[in-house]
């Protein structure tokens, strides 16, 4: 048993560390592959030489970034297989099919337009390399799309059903997956949040260079779209995030508690602006579960029911299957250990599934099928020991949660900033915290990586210990490996995206470094 | 559509990726290759060549899994859990390429061009051979068992087991390494008749002609040698009940038997030999790569059919041979794959915005002075 934790420690260790670095390059294509697309938009109206030159000076750093995110990405396709290979089968009639459209679709049109995109320019006619940056920065998105899907649907698996003859889990509705409220909040919501990252990056590029007073025009020109792609992304990601997080209280309230260090809930619930949790906190005590707690009344159960009353539920409610009405009348729901027992006899209903189809006696198949459709929904409950086996990780959450609305807050404000003084150049040129101002745009860049990683976290921590939402826990979704070889590769793969971002933001760096000394009015080919 | 036919048709969709990537390891190929370039004029023109088109294979392979991942689960499931320092090996390869074109000129790329053009190398290599060796065990089998209750069991609850060397017993097989290194040296012969067609340039044209003059003929008998052992490999055999049961010469009889795959595989080599021998005897002949390369489709297109098709295990268990995958017993529902196969009514039209770009692009060779006269931040 301590191996195969181990094997389940690594291996997600391996999807992290994968995940976490390709999610580090992917937001900046998407979000500045729409600025480059608006930005050869304003060429092509224009003819103006002074914005093609700034199109080429973004889309340089643009493609130093998309090889690495390429590189990233074919790893984390291919660990579903490699390292979890059980998940790959229970859920790959639903997950592969997003998969393969995302493939045929969205990969091939990336990979054919971006050869254009590049080097296309004297190749092509200036409306037709026009749509393939389009058609660049729409690829990207629609491979942002299918892989969000696939995983709104492990968060919430829906249109499907189990068949106990295959073992794994079949697609009854394509539209149902797609098109459910965890991926199509979770679309938007990641999408958007990659343009804010966009916009901050523009923004903080175009600061480092006004601070060394080079190229002023294209960074002006620069900020106007970059603030305006960046404002707009970042109040829809607050919206789409509103719109997520009435989906995790209805669908992961475990992880909605978690996000706030809730453990007991109440009606008219407040959310925690400000917090530092205690460490000695688990379910299994009375502690208070905050050192310090600074608290906004009703929030919590406005923005996870959008009524002021209503009850959110803590990890002990949740755990023992209590919830309230907004009078505040106790509504008894499935407690984890009874979600427990029923898993079990889920998974006894499947085993029982086989021996009577082999013996092909069809009354025990209708009592069997009865039995499974009856407890199903709590399939993989029958993997734990323990209830509190179901509780995440709460302080990781609690913190990431935090920081990520704390840094989204902010950005909306940097963002409306960077705009009202674009408009306002002569107030902001000429005032005296100005250098002070450009070196906030810079720490912006970094500050909007870790706020976007947050989310990530969130995300996927929240929802432990399940890869598939209360179907298939981790230890049950993973190959046959020995700890040894996925810690070997842990290493490997450590090693090499390491050494190759550093190489990539050096590239970046020397790149801005010496275009930023060239004339970005004239376009150079 | 039935189940039968739609499991049927991924496998052609399959078969097809599969040959276009064979086709595409041209490019590695030709990184292979960049080694031998005589000066760094040369050398630019060929990775300005290949750089223009390694995301068309990187794509494919992408994709190549995905569509394996959708409609045959249990193979990605079996083989990628299982073969794992295999898939990790051609991974780690590809990795290395993505980023390798894009950083080798590149101003404060750390490590200095050389470094990216050995990760080219190692790619160019260990890419062919390392895929060509996942595709042998296809054919020659490999050491698993497949236990679908084992679910249920939290203990033991991986359903694919495989051997201790999770894939390097693969990689040091004498057959999968003669299938590896014939798939290499067919991937060098297309690069050179590749370089032929792209390169307006005298020097590099001859050059590649002496190349694919030691290249083609150590293909050519790596894949006779290929196919004579494919042709007397054991395979599955699966009857209409789903039973399964080895097959002596198994693959010479689906050839035998579906007699249209025998006449494809015998066009598709005359076609490939075609493309070489002119290129080789007409000085000025640069189509080469247009008919070895449908030559080369039409062969691995037949050695596909004549795997999954005519009642065959795809991927046969050298130790339980009920753990062998089908297409019958491996693949995704009934409702999964037509809903795909919806979606790849599309093929068509991608596959027709690619040949649009690629003519684009491709309209003028490329030449020394197109590389002399480019900014250095649009090539590579």
């Amino acid at each position: 048993m301590n191996e195969l934790m181990n094997v389940v420690d690594w291996s997600r260790a391996q999807f992290a560390l994968t995940a976490i670095y390709h999610w580090l390059f992917v937001p900046l294509t998407l979000g500045l592959g729409v600025i480059i697309a608006i930005m050869e938009t304003i060429y092509y109206r224009t003819r103006d030489q002074k914005w093609l030159a700034t199109t080429r000076f973004w889309m340089t750093l643009f493609g130093v970034n998309f090889a690495i995110g390429v590189a990233t990405g074919i790893i984390l396709e291919f660990e579903f297989g490699t390292n979890w290979s059980n998940y790959s089968w229970f859920v790959g009639d639903i997950f592969g099919a997003p998969l393969a459209v995302e493939g045929i679709l969205a990969f091939f049109m990336e990979s054919t337009f971006i050869a254009i995109m590049f080097f296309g320019w004297k190749k092509v006619s200036p409306k037709f390399h026009l749509a393939a940056t389009w058609l660049t920065a729409i690829g990207a998105s629609l491979s942002a799309l299918w892989i969000l899907v696939a995983n709104a649907w492990m968060q919430d698996p829906v249109g499907c059903h189990f068949n106990p003859e295959t073992m794994r889990n079949e697609m009854t509705s394509f539209w149902e997956v797609v098109s459910s409220p965890m991926a199509v909040s979770k679309f938007f919501h990641t999408v958007l949040s990659a343009w804010v990252l966009g916009g901050a990056f523009v923004v903080g590029v175009c600061s480092w260079m006004m601070l060394r007073k080079r190229n002023i025009d294209h960074c002006h020109r620069s900020l106007k779209v970059g603030g305006w792609v960046g404002l707009i992304g970042i109040v829809l990601t607050i919206v789409t995030g509103d719109s997520s997080a009435v989906t995790v209280a209805k669908e992961q309230p475990m992880k909605l508690a978690a996000m706030e260090g809730l453990y007991e809930g109440h009606n008219a619930q407040e959310i925690v602006a400000f917090g530092i949790l205690n460490p000695a906190k688990t379910v299994d005590n009375n502690e208070d579960p905050y050192l310090l707690n600074i608290s906004i009344p009703y929030g919590l159960s406005i923005l996870a029911n959008h009524a002021p009353n209503s009850f959110v539920p803590g990890i002990n409610d949740i755990i023992n299957g209590i919830s309230k009405d907004e009078k505040g009348n106790i509504i008894n729901t499935v407690s984890y250990a009874e979600r427990i027992k029923r898993g079990k006899l889920a998974q006894e209903a499947v085993a029982l599934h086989h021996t009577a189809m082999q013996t092909n006696d069809a009354a025990a198949l209708d009592e069997i099928n009865k039995t499974l459709d009856e407890n199903f929904k709590y399939f993989g409950y029958g993997y734990l020991d323990s209830p509190q086996e179901a509780v995440p990780n709460v302080p990781l959450t609690f913190y990431t949660f935090h920081f990520m609305v704390t840094i989204g807050g902010y950005l909306l404000l940097f963002m409306a900033l960077v705009l009202f003084f674009e408009y306002k150049k002569k107030l902001n040129d000429k005032a005296k915290w100005n250098k002070w101002w450009h070196w906030l745009a810079i720490i912006t860049i970094p500050l909007t990586y870790l706020c976007s990683a947050s989310g990530w976290i969130v995300a996927e921590v929240g929802r432990q210990p399940w890869t598939i939402q209360d179907l298939m826990p981790n230890k049950v979704a993973i190959s046959d490996l020995s700890a040894g070889y996925v810690q070997t590769t842990f290493w490997i793969f450590a090693v090499v995206f390491t050494a190759l971002l550093i190489a990539d933001v050096s590239i970046i760096c020397k790149q801005i470094a010496k275009k930023s000394k060239t004339d970005l009015n004239v376009a150079e080919f | 559509m039935t189940h039968y036919i739609l499991q049927n048709y991924w496998w052609l969709i399959i078969s097809i990726l599969g040959a276009l990537l064979v086709f595409l390891l041209f490019v590695q190929g030709g990184q292979s290759m960049l080694i031998c370039a005589k000066n760094e004029g040369q050398r630019s023109m060929m990775v300005n060549s290949l750089g223009r088109k390694w995301e068309f294979t990187f794509t494919t392979l992408v994709t190549f899994g995905g569509a394996f991942f959708a409609s045959f689960p249990l193979f990605y499931s079996t083989s990628f859990g299982g073969a794992y320092w295999l898939w990790m090996f051609i991974l780690f390869s590809f990795v290395i390429q993505a980023v390798a074109y894009e950083y080798r000129s590149k101003h404060g790329n750390v490590y200095g061009s050389k470094f990216y053009d050995t990760l080219l190398l190692i790619n160019g290599i260990v890419g062919p051979v390392l895929l060509g060796v996942a595709v042998a065990g296809m054919f020659f089998g490999n050491e698993f068992t497949v236990t679908k209750a084992n679910i249920l069991n939290v203990q033991s609850a991986t359903i694919s087991q495989w051997g201790s060397a999770h894939g390097l017993e693969a990689i040091i097989c004498w057959k999968n390494l003669i299938f590896g290194f014939m798939v290499f040296f067919l991937a060098r012969t297309l690069a050179s008749l590749y370089f032929i067609n792209n390169i307006d340039d005298e020097e590099v044209r001859k050059a590649q002609r002496r190349n694919l003059t030691i290249n083609a003929p150590i293909f050519v008998v790596l894949f006779l040698a290929s196919l004579v052992l494919i042709l007397t490999a054991q395979g599955v055999q699966v009857d209409d009940n789903g039973n399964m049961a080895t097959a002596p010469n198994k693959y010479l009889n689906n050839y035998l038997e579906m007699w249209w795959c025998l006449v494809l595989l015998l066009i598709g080599v005359g076609m490939v030999l075609y493309g070489i021998g002119k290129t080789l005897l007409k000085p000025d002949y640069t189509h080469g790569i247009w008919f070895a390369g449908i030559g080369t489709v039409t062969v691995v297109l037949t050695l596909f059919w004549v795997l999954g098709f005519n009642g065959t295990a795809y991927y046969p268990s050298t130790i339980d041979v009920n753990s062998s995958l089908n297409l019958r017993n491996s693949s995704s529902s009934l409702f999964t794959l037509r809903v795909m196969s919806y979606v790849s009514i599309l093929v068509p039209f991608v596959l027709a915005y690619i040949a649009y770009a690629w003519h684009k692009m491709d309209h003028n060779k490329i030449t020394q002075h197109e590389i002399d006269t480019t900014d250095p931040d649009d090539k590579y």
